[in-house]
């Protein structure tokens, strides 16, 4: 049973690519609200293990007693009863694309998303659409090394006590209002796991979309990488312009065992009309490396702080983030590392970018136990403005109750500068030109990092951002 | 006689409210070197800047033309791309941004068409070794971390690559040490033809010893006070520039 598609016939704000929407009706849409009942609901649509719906209700007493952060963004417009919490477009999860609908297919060929897989650019694929997933493949000779990549909620289902072991352990229900409310109404996201001394060479790839208006997008995801495990995960998300917010609060956790190495890289690009808080935290055990990749280029309020618990010595953290914050944003991002265990490493390198009167923050903790000994940590965030009237602030924290540490710490704030627009200009480059080169080589530490597709993905959005912000 | 192929014309020049040029007039013909010198403060960065078009600076009268056309109007990279020329006194570092890229950008401007990478490489490949400079030297970040004699080699390297039709230089020879300052004479001698002009601002004499200037010019409270040959270099060395300022003074008393 599907709809056919039909393009939106207007798009607001023309530089945003992705602001089409499907018209579909929703096999389910439960009513605007928030309640035990809508909770309880969930639960049932999911036919889910009684210990879960358990945690779900505690985690909504959690959201229901936590008051609104007063810290961060302006989340004061948010009304959490003109949200739908769950919506769920299609009643399967394909591993064909063939046998996804076409209304939904459509969009993620917009995205360019199955060509990629053909092309063998990724081992595995998920997609989200609203509050289910629509559609999950792995490479086969990975599924038979017992690589295991799937929607949260089949996971659930078909390897119930793996989940139950993790879930939660990272990011625990009441951690935030945010988080809680997560776990109060999660739908959808990626399990990942992967066993021992298992490579996964190439990414995988999760596309989460939200088509639905004032719709609430909750998914859950959880990764472990078992000893020596290696594996490289990448999320996109995009979703079209409503005269209305919505809403996107993912929860993410990770866990890398002795030896592992996982990144985990987003590439943000939700509508300004997104609210996208975000809670995602790695806990890396002896010799484990965890590294995130954050690029903030979409959404109205983005609250994300991807964070490192280093729990056993020899374990290194990296954070490496990239905000771009243009007209009506506000990007607060950041990084937490918390050094646990002596002997431990983290860097976290943070590049910001605020144009067009957007506003973009850098918030840091840096933490490191008193006991944790002989740990390094190096922090670099850099912010830059493109105008006058655009606005960056960095808040870095550092906690640090042990001597024998080495720390270093440096931040900057500047202005695209008079002296290298004109010396650029002095050698014929347009203004824009100019501004445009001097950003990318702001942004090029992060970008580098970036597997290629992904870099240049990520440098054409900012120009498109930029597009909008300078002509 | 040839045209003028740049003309500075009773040039007026501020920044912010002070008064730095004060009518300025000059005219480079094809194929001629002129230097200007003068001591600290006379005007010569600001005479090299608002040449270029640095927003800092204002020209409250007078007149630039490159071949007959007015450029004070225009912006620094429609001048550039006219084919008017700065060599930096101090050149910014642009982090994050390979010389290569830059470089390719700024001849694709020039030339108002992209180069082909293939032509691109080799112009390249020989002006860095009529400058012997390593071909890994591109591969770095602009001006990022280079030392003096590297950033003003780098300024003769775009010199060499754009080849504009006049090059103001503007203390291109400050900093340098005697080899770094012949490799950089060099490249400047190369560059230069019948068809292209060469403005020299310089406060010391040393780099006309290996770039001949036709003309030199003596710059005091921004305006020219002296201009002669090659002589007048050679009288400045022995005699400083305490004459001239002295003279300077006495014109501004009695007139």
């Amino acid at each position: 049973m599907t709809t056919p598609a039909s393009e939106a016939p207007v798009t607001p704000r023309s530089e945003y690519e992705f602001g089409f929407h499907d018209d579909v009706e929703a096999l389910v849409k439960l009513p605007k609200g928030l309640s035990r009942e809508v909770v309880n609901t969930i639960s049932d649509i999911k036919d889910e293990p009684e210990w879960m719906r358990k945690l779900r209700l505690k985690a909504l007493d959690h959201f229901n007693a936590r008051p609104m952060p007063e810290w961060g963004g302006e989340l004061g417009d948010i009304d959490f009863n003109d949200i739908h919490y769950y919506v769920r477009a299609t009643d399967r999860d394909e591993s064909d694309w063939e046998d996804v609908p076409d209304y939904i297919k459509d969009t993620y060929d917009k995205l360019g998303i199955p060509e990629a897989e053909k092309q063998g650019l990724l081992a595995g694929v998920g997609a989200q659409y609203d509050s289910e997933v629509v559609y999950h493949n792995i490479r086969e000779d990975l599924e038979e090394k017992g690589v295991l990549f799937l929607g949260t909620d089949q996971a659930l289902r078909e390897h119930p006590d793996l989940v139950k072991e993790y879930f939660t352990t990272v990011i625990p229900p009441n951690d935030n209002k945010f988080a809680a409310l997560n776990t109060a109404v999660w739908s959808g996201g990626s399990f990942i796991y992967v066993p021992p001394g298992v490579t996964v060479d190439i990414p995988l790839q999760a596309y989460f979309r939200i088509n639905s208006e004032d719709m609430g997008q909750f998914e859950r995801t959880l990764i472990i990488a078992d000893e020596g495990a290696e594996v490289h995960y990448v999320e996109g998300c995009t979703a079209p312009i409503y005269s209305s917010d919505s809403l996107h609060s993912a929860v993410v956790e990770i866990v890398c065992k002795p030896g592992s190495n996982v990144r985990y890289t987003t590439i943000q690009n939700w509508s300004n009309n997104v609210y996208n808080l975000v809670t995602k935290r790695a806990t890396a055990y002896q010799d484990a490396v965890m590294t995130w990749v954050d690029g903030n280029l979409g959404s109205k309020l983005t609250m994300k702080y991807p964070a490192v618990y280093l729990m056993e010595p020899g374990a290194h953290g990296e954070v490496l983030s990239i905000a771009s914050a243009g007209q009506g944003q506000h990007q607060d991002a950041g990084a937490k590392i918390v050094h646990a265990a002596p002997n431990t490493t983290s860097v976290i390198t943070s590049k910001s970018l605020s144009m067009d009167g957007g506003r973009s923050t850098y918030r840091g903790l840096l933490k490191v136990y008193d006991g944790a000994d002989g740990c390094r940590s190096n922090v670099r965030c850099d912010a830059l403005m493109l105008d006058e009237h655009s606005r960056s602030d960095t808040y870095p924290v550092m906690e640090i109750d042990e001597k024998k540490v080495d720390i270093g710490h440096e931040a900057t704030v500047s202005k695209v500068g008079d002296e290298q627009l004109f010396y650029l200009m002095a050698r014929g480059l347009s203004e824009a030109e100019a501004t445009k080169m001097i950003v990318n080589g702001f942004v090029e530490p992060i970008i580098k990092s970036l597997p290629l597709e992904y870099a240049v993905e990520m440098n054409r959005l900012i120009e498109l951002q930029m597009e909008g912000a300078i002509g | 006689m040839s045209p003028p192929l740049f003309e500075i014309d009773a040039l007026h020049v501020a920044v912010e409210d002070k008064q730095i040029v004060n009518g300025l007039t000059l005219t480079l013909r094809p194929g001629e070197v002129h230097a200007i010198m003068g001591p600290n403060g006379s005007g010569k960065s600001t005479l090299a800047n608002s040449l270029m078009g640095h927003p800092r600076y204002t020209i409250n009268g007078g007149d630039v033309r490159l071949d007959g056309e007015s450029v004070v109007e225009l912006a620094p990279d429609e001048r550039a791309r006219l084919g008017l020329f700065l060599a930096f006194q101090y050149p910014t570092d642009i982090p994050g941004v390979s010389m290569i890229n830059f470089l390719r950008r700024a001849m694709s401007a020039r030339r108002g068409e992209e180069i082909p990478v293939r032509e691109f490489r080799q112009v390249l490949n020989e002006v860095l070794g009529r400058l012997q400079m390593d071909e890994q030297f591109v591969r770095r970040y602009v001006n990022d971390g280079f030392s003096g004699g590297e950033k003003k080699r780098a300024e003769i390297l775009q010199l060499g690559l754009l080849e504009p039709k006049v090059a103001v230089m503007d203390e291109t020879d400050s900093g340098l040490d005697i080899d770094a300052l012949r490799i950089v004479s060099e490249g400047i001698n190369t560059f230069h033809s019948d068809d292209n002009a060469i403005l020299l601002i310089t406060h010391y004499q040393r780099i006309l010893r290996y770039v001949q200037p036709d003309h030199v010019h003596v710059l005091i409270d921004g305006r020219i006070v002296e201009s002669g040959d090659a002589s007048l270099a050679e009288r400045l060395e022995r005699d400083g520039y305490e004459p001239f300022m002295a003279r300077a003074k006495e014109e501004v008393l009695t007139s």
